[in-house]
């Protein structure tokens, strides 16, 4: 099986393995691979001195840098915000009503409002603010609780019927199905009613008698010409803009079991000057006053 | 030189290297794993933790079983972006009573570390339903069954009772307690005072999924509104070497 090696003048010794007559030379590595391999291996001890790494008896090896990832966030942060300081506190102190005027800060506040809209709010307004059933759109001039921008901010400061904020807006629409203070007819009738004043009734024989009941359980808040209440978060019934839908099944389901559209409060997620932001940005989207 | 020589015995034997490849992988894993058990500033203590509620666990385990961790992290990680989008990164003391804990890897959806108290329960009702309707890009699959199974929470105190033994506190009054505190925590008109006082005042009691009765989609509300809530971060202090 084996051959005689055939080996020549000038090669180099043989590791003295041999399978089935191959031999294998006992090249050495090259220079430049060997000595960056002592480097890294160097490279590898001074790094866990400099950096957290070696487990003792109660505690890591902290590292001569003082390097950590605590630390390296809350200065990575500490630097935006110190970046920032200055035109948010001009935020903090500029009036509300002021913002709009000063171009500058305005240009800040809307991008800034505009971040954390897309964090925070977009999730309910939608990513274009546009709303969906349930959760106010936001780009049109119809509100509920007011829309000139301090109206927005202690809105977004404080929510709506939220437990996180005693400031938050309350108000709370009666479930006159549910607890029984209008009949199955008399709904249906204010139902009618309601639907005619933005539009068509769905049936006009019951609107006459669905105005008596509106004036004496709905107007109180809605208003005698069913145009709303801001004070108390009371819908316009006019003109045709719907939170929960306008047709028949979706008012009837509204009075029968009201509704209780529920906003967290942001003061305690958001900074002051976070909050300015995103008012000044819901402010001018379309629909501020 | 000599130890090399050695070496071919390794080489020829191989249950000899089987044995010293085990050897040299036990050694490894105890440098890198043994220490976190031990170390003060790996086991950090916050305040605030407390077991879960049995309406939560129950959220906790609907979370599990329909595999909320698939798409969702529950991992903070210390990072601006995440900071500054999610909330303070997450502690390690704050998966304390997470058997398993869900820090998932993968985020189709985002982050819940700290999805409590950011959406109101109905936004939740809303979104399990059809997750579209409110989040037109979202490619959440709905969840709307969830509302129509009830449950009665039976079992529950024998999954509390499984976590005690495993070493969270639930005290055998807890346990005994389950069943009532599992429906006491939906039913805000309910005799809620042993519960609060049982797992603290900052407990959500409401009836989560707006219907009568205890639902999954109770229990899972219960649960998302509680996360990331338990510590109060206006008073805790980071330790920068951890």
């Amino acid at each position: 099986m084996s051959k005689k090696s055939q080996k020549f003048e000038g090669d180099p010794n043989t590791t003295g393995h041999e399978w089935d007559g191959i031999e294998e030379f006992d090249n050495p590595m090259p220079r430049w691979w060997l000595w960056t391999f002592y480097a890294t291996i160097i490279w590898g001890v001074l790094y866990t001195i400099a950096y957290p790494a070696w487990p003792l008896v109660n505690s890591a090896t902290a590292g001569i840098l003082g390097w950590s990832t605590r630390g390296d966030v809350a200065a990575e942060i500490t630097a935006v915000e110190e970046a920032n300081a200055p035109v948010n506190a001009k935020l903090e102190a500029t009036e509300l009503t002021a913002i709009a005027a000063d171009p500058e800060l305005n240009s800040y506040a809307v991008s800034a409002g505009d971040a954390v809209f897309k964090t925070w709010c977009a999730q309910c307004h939608g990513s274009g603010a546009a709303g969906a059933k349930g959760y106010p759109n936001l780009l049109d001039d119809d509100w509920l609780w007011g829309g000139s921008v301090e109206d927005i901010h202690a809105t977004v400061a404080h929510g709506i019927r939220n437990e996180d904020s005693d400031d938050a807006r309350y108000s709370e629409m009666p479930a006159f199905g549910r607890d029984e203070l209008l009949e199955r007819e008399e709904i249906s009738q204010v139902v009618n009613f309601v639907m005619s004043l933005s539009g068509e009734a769905q049936d006009a024989s019951q609107v006459e008698a669905g105005a008596v009941l509106f004036a004496d359980n709905c107007a109180s808040c809605h208003a005698d010409d069913g145009t709303g209440d801001r004070e108390q978060g009371a819908p316009n019934l006019a003109d045709a803009i719907w939170l929960y839908g306008g047709d028949y099944a979706s008012l009837t389901e509204t009075v029968r079991n009201s509704r209780y559209g529920v906003m967290p409060a942001w003061n305690t997620r958001l900074t002051e000057a976070q909050i300015r932001a995103v008012s000044a940005y819901v402010h001018q989207l379309g629909g501020g006053e | 030189m000599a130890i090399l020589d050695k070496h071919k015995i390794l080489e020829t034997n191989a249950t000899l290297l089987l044995i010293c490849s085990f050897l040299v992988v036990t050694i490894g894993g105890l440098v890198q794993i043994a220490p976190l058990f031990y170390l003060e500033n790996t086991i950090e203590e916050v305040e605030g933790m407390r077991p879960y509620t049995p309406l939560e666990l129950a959220g906790r385990e609907v979370y599990i079983r329909e595999g909320c961790y698939v798409c969702h992290s529950q991992m903070i990680r210390p990072m601006r972006d995440e900071v500054e989008r999610y909330g303070h990164y997450s502690l390690a003391a704050e998966s304390m009573y997470d058997r398993p804990f869900q820090w998932g890897s993968k985020r189709t959806g985002p982050d819940l570390a700290r999805v409590g108290g950011r959406y109101s329960d109905e936004w939740h009702v809303d979104h399990l339903r059809d997750p579209q309707a409110v989040v037109p890009e979202s490619v959440m699959p709905k969840y709307g069954f969830l509302e129509e199974k009830k449950i009665d929470g039976k079992y529950i105190g024998e999954i509390m009772a499984t976590n005690a033994l495993l070493g969270t506190p639930y005290s055998d009054e807890m346990v005994e307690q389950a069943q009532r505190d599992f429906r006491a925590q939906a039913d805000p008109d309910s005799d809620y005072d042993g519960l609060l006082e049982r797992y603290g005042e900052k407990v959500n009691v409401r009836n989560f999924d707006g219907q009568p009765g205890v639902s999954e989609a109770d229990a899972l509300i219960a649960y998302l509104q509680m996360l990331g809530t338990l510590v109060d971060f206006s008073t805790f202090t980071p330790d920068a070497s951890r």
